[in-house]
Parts: structure tokens; C-alpha cells; sequence
């Protein structure tokens, strides 16, 4: 559904992407994983078009999101929806107004209907009673949620999730973990997660992909990457300090 | 002395760089606000922020500049037997300069600041981000409303300034230092014409746009969390007060 070809990008001579290739399957649950630094925030900002890559493309349905016109290209990122690492809601408007925000601007719901699909989606991700609470009122938690209730507001088929258990606690990215699973399966949608998260890794994903120095090096479903005696990975998924990965 | 030519050369660089991507900015949002869906409460939240939260600074402005421009315009006017000149000497120092251009110095400190601090800070929580990946051109939610908030807003707050500067001077003139009422204000209606007025709300006109692109523009491309969101307020304001100052110069040149 969306193939990365040879994706290349480098940020002041300095390279981040060096000929991604990665194929993600819809409906399923891939995450990307890799040492902080490698470029997986770079790769999923390119996904959803927030850079532009030096080279390489990105098909979406055979279509090249890189080279897209601004009419066609917002219409394909309808279809997208993303949890940001710090939620990224707006803090000026309540959280009623975020979740419904791209509702407003997409569709002619009338405030009542976008007020009922909002609701409806917070109690999806567990939260009632919240909508006219302001984001700063809320806990790291709650606001991750939110952002979750946002990004799936529109019922897109693919949502990006950018480190969705970065600076929360272990109990509440297992609830994260638990969230995402929920949703996942009762919408079909595609997720494509990024993280350094292993507990995570083996609990959400179908597949999973390691970036390492700007390249996959290795892509699988889950159990076979378990198995699979790649030094790169047994290191990252064991977390060692020990191994070919230098720590600097 | 090769160091400093090519530091020189990185300066000007720099200089069109961003002198480009204003302008870009600017196209950008000059696009959007002839095309629909236009953005009207946005746009009324904005004019809310830029004029009327800003009007009591620049009531105090324009009376505290109208009183002392009276009392040195007396000063030096009685040399020459000339005080009834007083009224006049305000109302175009005013109408013409000071309250254009003060108004945009005042709007700019409490207003353009505030916009790059929010901007930029929208920008570092990725919220920016956000808006773009919802398919919403951040350009056209962010900016166009602003724009247009400064270059409407601002010809009204100079007008009120000029009014209010005119009034204090009266005050002085009058009151204080016993010029004729009537010879103040007779005066000053010879020799203030309603062009005086016009070329200093054109003026206005631009500093409305200047104060405006330039905050969003410094909060669009904020980078480096909280102090890069100082960073950026501060460019903010000196860069508008600077393209303020260099414009007055060059509009009075082209209007006189």
C-alpha cells in the first residue's frame, strides 16, 4: 500500500537518509525502530510529506506522494491521521476543538453532529467528560490520548504514530500499547509506529524494520526478527551496550 | 581580511535568503485571501488582538506626543513670534509621521512580539506540523488572518492616535500655555489638508503588513525550543522596527 523507494535525504551535507527502502502493509501494525538519532522522525515526517526527500519516492496506491500537486496532495493526506511524540494539540482551543478540528475544516457537519463524533471518538480512546477541559489542564497521558481521538477523528487509513510512549510511564504506554492494539483492530487501519520502544515492539507490531545509519537493515514479522542472528539487531533488541553499534 | 569578506558574503546571503522567503510568504498569503474558505473568525480574533487590545497604548502614545510636541513646538515658535503655529506644527507632525509610525512602534512591542512568541512556540510543540498533516495549510490559517488584521487594524489605530495627539496638543497649546481656541484650531485647519491624512494611513497600510509577516514569518521558522521562541520575538520586533523606520523613509520620499 505505501512503498518507500530508495529515499535519500541529508540536512547540511550531513546524510539522515541513505536509500530507505520499505514496503508497509495495509491493515497491519509496522513499526520502525532504530537508536534515537538515526533518522526514524525524519522518515516518518517524509511519509506524511512534512519534508521533502532529496531523492527517492514514496507510492502511496502507485501514486508518488513526493510529487503530488497541493489539491491532490491534501486530498491523499485525508486520508492520513498522526499522534505526534507531545501530542502537538492546539492549546488554544479546548479539547473538543481539537479532536474536531479536521472535521470542521473538511467537512459541512454542523457543530452538533462534529460535537457527537468527537465524543464518540474520546470514549473510544477513554476519556468522557473532557471535551471542554483546555489541553494545558491535562496530564501527559490524557493528552496523548486526545492526540489519538484527533488523529483517528476522520477514520483515516493509515495513522503515523511519531515515539507514542516516549516520556510516560510504563504502565501508561501499556495502556498506550493496549489503545493502539484496540484501535487498530477494530478499524482495520494501517499504523505505522516509530520508536526504541521493544516492550512495545513485540506487543503491537506485524512487522517490524530497523533503521540503522540511514538504510532498513532488516525487516520482518516479529517472531522472525526474535530469531534473527543480525548482530545490528540483537544488539538493539537486547540493549546492550555491547556489540557492532557504537555508543556515542 | 578574507575572513571578514566571507563573512560579509554569508551575511548577505543570509539577507536575500530570507528577504526571498518573506516575499514567498507574502505570495503565499496574498493567494489565500482572495480564495475561499476565508477564515473569518480567525481573521476577527486577530483585528480583536492587533486593534483593540492595542488601543490604550496608543491613546497614551498619541496624548503624551501631542502634549509635547506642543510644548517644544511652543518653545521654539514664540522665538519667532509664530505660537499660533503650534496647532498645526502638531496636527501634521502627527497626521503625517508621528502617529503612523509610532502606533506601529507600540503595536509592534505589544502585538508583533506576542504573535512570533505564539507562532513559534506552536511551531517547536509541532503544532504547526499537526495543522499541515490534517491537510490545513498553516500559511492560510495562520498568516492570512494576521496580515489581514495588521494592514486593516493599523490605519485605525493611527487615526486614533493622530486624533488623540492632536487633542493633547490642543490641551497644552490651549490650556496650558494660553494660545486662542480659535486661532488653534482655525490654523490648524488652513493648513492640514485630508492628504496629510491619507499619505499617513498609507503608511500605516505597510506597517500593518511589515509588523505582521514579519512575526509570523520569525515564528514560522523558529527552531530550538524555548530559547529559539525568545529568539524569535526579539528578531521579531527589531527586524519590524527596523523595516518600519527604512520604509517611513522611503513611502515620505515617494509621497512628497
Amino acid at each position: 500500500m505505501i512503498e518507500i523507494i530508495d529515499l535519500k535525504k541529508s540536512f547540511n551535507g550531513k546524510v539522515v537518509l541513505n536509500g530507505v527502502d520499505l514496503s508497509i502493509e495495509k491493515g497491519k501494525i509496522t513499526v520502525i525502530i532504530g537508536r534515537s538519532g538515526e533518522g526514524k522522525s525524519v522518515l516518518i515526517k517524509h511519509i506524511i510529506g512534512l519534508l521533502k526527500p532529496d531523492s527517492g519516492k514514496i507510492l502511496i496506491d502507485g501514486h508518488d506522494m513526493t510529487k503530488m500537486r497541493e489539491r491532490e496532495f491534501i486530498e491523499v493526506l485525508k486520508r492520513f491521521g498522526m499522534l505526534f511524540q507531545g501530542a502537538a494539540l492546539f492549546d488554544s482551543m479546548t479539547v473538543a476543538g481539537n479532536v474536531g478540528f479536521p472535521l470542521k475544516e473538511h467537512t459541512d457537519l454542523s457543530d452538533k453532529e462534529i460535537r457527537k463524533i468527537v465524543s464518540e471518538k474520546l470514549r473510544r480512546v477513554g476519556l468522557v467528560g473532557v471535551e471542554d477541559m483546555m489541553p494545558a489542564d491535562l496530564s501527559g497521558g490524557m493528552k496523548k490520548r486526545v492526540g489519538l481521538a484527533r488523529a483517528i477523528v476522520m477514520d483515516p487509513e493509515i495513522v503515523l504514530f511519531d515515539e507514542p510512549t516516549t516520556g510516560v510511564d510504563p504502565i501508561l504506554a501499556d495502556s498506550i500499547a493496549d489503545l493502539m492494539l484496540e484501535t487498530q483492530r477494530a478499524l482495520k487501519t494501517t499504523y505505522i509506529a516509530i520508536t526504541h520502544d521493544i516492550q512495545l515492539t513485540y506487543k503491537i507490531a506485524d512487522k517490524v524494520a530497523m533503521l540503522h545509519q540511514g538504510k532498513i537493515v532488516e525487516q520482518g514479522a516479529v517472531e522472525e526478527m526474535k530469531k534473527n542472528p543480525n548482530p545490528l539487531l540483537r544488539q538493539f533488541l537486547t540493549g546492550s551496550a555491547q556489540g557492532p553499534i557504537k555508543v556515542y | 581580511m578574507k575572513e571578514f569578506f566571507e563573512r560579509l558574503g554569508m551575511m548577505a546571503q543570509s539577507f536575500i535568503n530570507v528577504s526571498g522567503q518573506m516575499v514567498i510568504m507574502l505570495a503565499q498569503s496574498a493567494y489565500y485571501l482572495f480564495i475561499p474558505p476565508y477564515k473569518l473568525r480567525n481573521i476577527f480574533k486577530q483585528m480583536e488582538f492587533v486593534g483593540v487590545k492595542s488601543l490604550f497604548v496608543v491613546i497614551l502614545t498619541g496624548a503624551f506626543t501631542g502634549m509635547v510636541l506642543a510644548m517644544q513646538s511652543y518653545n521654539a515658535l514664540k522665538r519667532f513670534g509664530a505660537e499660533s503655529l503650534v496647532g498645526p506644527t502638531v496636527a501634521l507632525s502627527m497626521a503625517r509621521e508621528l502617529g503612523p509610525v509610532l502606533t506601529a512602534l507600540m503595536v509592534t512591542g505589544r502585538a508583533g512580539s506576542a504573535m512570533a512568541t505564539e507562532l513559534g512556540t506552536m511551531r517547536v510543540t509541532e503544532q504547526i506540523d499537526a495543522m499541515f498533516t490534517m491537510g490545513v495549510n498553516p500559511v492560510r490559517h495562520l498568516v492570512v488572518p494576521r496580515i489581514v488584521a495588521g494592514l486593516t487594524m493599523l490605519p485605525l489605530l493611527a487615526v486614533v492616535t493622530d486624533f488623540v495627539g492632536v487633542v493633547g496638543g490642543y490641551l497644552i497649546g490651549v490650556k496650558l500655555l494660553g494660545i486662542n481656541p480659535g486661532v488653534y484650531i482655525g490654523r490648524t485647519i488652513d493648513f492640514v489638508n485630508v492628504d496629510d491624512i491619507m499619505y499617513g494611513l498609507t503608511k500605516s497600510f505597510f506597517f500593518g503588513i511589515i509588523i505582521t509577516l514579519v512575526a509570523s514569518f520569525q515564528g514560522f521558522n523558529t527552531t530550538g525550543g524555548a530559547e529559539g521562541v525568545g529568539r524569535a520575538a526579539t528578531n521579531a520586533v527589531v527586524l519590524s522596527c527596523v523595516l518600519i523606520l527604512i520604509s517611513d523613509y522611503m513611502l515620505t520620499s515617494l509621497m512628497f
